[in-house]
């Protein structure tokens, strides 16, 4: 036991607090939201180390036994997690104060950062459903602040949709929260898991199982992501760029725990409903990435397809399609983050969001160009960079389990993601500078964080080897929940 | 007696439901409250409703679950906070937009 757990949550809640007084200093707000990012990262980084040298750690609140107190569990998966979601979002902090401009400064934009950061963190490391919940909401209420700040027409119209379908998946999340109750009588994570094996998840928890899937692929954009493309186009790049990098990816990892802790008796039936909604998402979301002309929509629906990649990943279910899940999660938390960014720097170099109006960008700005062509290369899964490894451990774990036409939809999604951005690449930095001249606009500090980022995407590639001996050890506790289990139900 | 409240959870559901797939913005709000008050009701219903005493601690032999309660109190207070964002919301979005109809704020380019 180790109080080094709650850390990541109470970094960012601490830093949140004390943003609130200083509202008008927005270089102290700067400073502080830098410091205690770094601050974040360190800690995620010994989290990592401790998980890797001594198992899994839990913490219990207050010093009450699971499952009767607040348990919180740090695995493999929900470290290296926040230990990206920290990397990432510093990234995107540095980002924000170049871009996201005095005004919404000055309205808590940092604050609201700070407490999105913890609602992630929390619903990372939490093991207990009820728990989730609440972090789940200490999120969405902070993102329904962050999509609205500045408060344009545009942001307004999105934001009560946004705001709609979460709400009505949140009730679902609290209704399906008590039928479980009902149906086994605790709220534990791990003890939910013994009293589903003990029960043997016949007809009714079947049912929640369905309906957890519903609330969380809301959530996430699986299947169920009508609301995601015009929402995430609304805010500024860089929330942009928070919101597609991690709040699908926390309803991916909610899909990821629940399915492979809690309801793992009858994986053919709750396998082939993922698996289904998996192969619709890949292919909904490939044809409106190909459809669109505007940069937003189009990295929309690229964090769509990805979203149904992770979840055909889960669906495999073999060992090896669950290492290339939580690598590809970890990849795909990276690169969209860097997807976004650039998407936000083309944007604002271009002076509009239409690949119609842009053209000829390669001579005012090379290296944002070729980032941008790299970035498109690791998302496709090109053998030297970081997509490449998780997608190569989905196939073929998908492949050992006969899943033949998922995986053909799976390799057909890569070439969609790359026409849709090469269509980006080619319209925006290649052809004709059109007509009205733009001015050239400074961008020294964005591509520089963008150049940060692109080194780690680089790095994760080369350096796989040495990443999947941690992915493993999250693989392996995923594989066998039982592990899972006797460390937050160990007697002390 | 969890009979009756499971129909007068359905009957909520189906309301705000209704009220959801509504034009203006200001029913669409209501239709979400309507929802969270049934969701709150079944999370009492499903923990049971059998007699005991009010759980404090006394002298009494039975008391009713007290987890539900404290779940319920925790969703009420977060129910409420998003509620008065959306009224807000809603608010400003009348002032900007000049309109409480929802399909007249469809996706319109600036």
């Amino acid at each position: 036991m180790s109080n080094l757990l709650v850390l990541p949550i109470l970094i960012p809640l601490c830093t949140a607090v004390i943003l609130i007084f200083f509202k008008e200093k927005t270089r102290l707000q700067r400073g502080i939201s830098a410091v205690s990012g770094v601050l974040n990262i360190l800690i995620a980084l010994l989290l990592v180390a401790r998980v890797h040298a001594e198992g899994i750690q839990t913490l219990q609140m207050g010093g009450w036994a699971p499952p009767y107190g607040i348990v919180f569990v740090g695995d493999m998966f929900a470290v290296l997690l926040v230990t990206m979601a920290s990397v990432v979002s510093y990234a995107i902090l540095l980002y924000s104060f170049h871009s996201i401009g005095e005004k919404r400064e000055r309205f808590y934009y940092y604050t609201f950062f700070q407490f999105l950061l913890v609602g992630v963190y929390g619903s990372f490391l939490t093991g207990d459903i009820f728990n989730l919940f609440v972090f789940f909401e200490v999120m969405l209420i902070s993102s329904y602040a962050l999509i609205s700040i500045g408060g344009t027409r545009l942001q307004l119209r999105e934001t009560s949709k946004y705001l709609l379908i979460n709400i009505v998946s949140s009730t679902l999340f609290v209704a399906a929260v008590a039928y479980l109750y009902a149906a086994v009588g605790t709220l534990n994570m791990a003890h939910l898991s013994q009293r589903i094996s003990e029960a043997g998840q016949g007809g009714v928890l079947n049912v929640i199982a369905v309906l957890f899937l519903i609330v969380f692929s809301l959530k996430a954009g699986l299947f169920l992501f009508f609301w995601l493309p015009g929402s995430y186009s609304a805010p500024p790049a860089a929330v942009r760029a928070l919101f597609g990098a991690l709040l699908t990816k926390v309803g991916l990892y909610a899909i990821i725990r629940t399915f492979t802790l809690l309801f793992v008796n009858d994986p053919g039936f709750t396998q082939s409903w993922i698996a289904w909604m998996a192969a619709v998402t890949m292919i909904l979301g490939g044809l409106g990435a190909v459809a669109y002309k505007d940069i937003p929509r189009i990295l929309n629906y690229n964090v769509i397809i990805s979203v149904g990649f992770v979840a055909f990943g889960l669906a495999a279910g073999t060992r090896d399609a669950l290492d290339g899940t939580v690598f590809y999660l970890l990849h795909d938390m990276l690169a969209k983050g860097l997807m976004f960014i650039l998407g936000g720097i083309i944007i604002s170099a271009a002076g509009t969001d239409r690949l119609n109006s842009m053209g000829g960008m390669i001579k005012k700005y090379p290296v944002i160009g070729w980032m941008f062509f790299i970035l498109t290369l690791a998302l496709v899964g090109i053998p030297p960079l970081s997509g490449f490894a998780g997608k190569v451990l989905i196939i073929r774990g998908a492949l050992d389990t006969g899943m033949l036409t998922l995986s053909l939809i799976g390799l057909g999604s890569s070439f969609l993601v790359l026409y849709s951005l090469i269509k980006v690449f080619r319209q925006a930095f290649w052809g004709n500078e059109p007509e009205n001249e733009q001015p050239k606009v400074s961008l020294k500090w964005p591509s520089a964080v963008a150049g940060g980022l692109l080194v780690l995407v680089i790095a994760m590639g080369i350096g796989a080897e040495f990443v999947l001996t941690y992915v493993s050890q999250a693989g392996e506790v995923l594989a066998s929940p039982v592990q899972y289990i006797e460390a937050v139900m160990k007697k002390e | 007696m969890e009979l009756v409240m499971a129909v007068a959870v359905g009957i909520l559901f189906t309301i705000g439901v209704y009220l959801i797939l509504s034009k203006s913005l200001l029913r669409i709000v209501l239709g979400t409250s309507l929802l969270t008050h049934g969701v709150h009701l079944l999370l009492m219903t499903m923990a049971g409703l059998k007699k005991g005493s009010a759980p404090v601690l006394g002298s009494a032999d039975t008391y009713v679950d007290p987890l539900p309660q404290a779940l319920i109190l925790t969703s009420i207070v977060i129910s409420f906070g998003v509620t008065a964002f959306y009224f807000v919301l809603a608010y400003r979005s009348y002032q900007a937009l000049g309109t409480d109809e929802i399909d007249s704020i469809k996706e319109d380019k600036e």
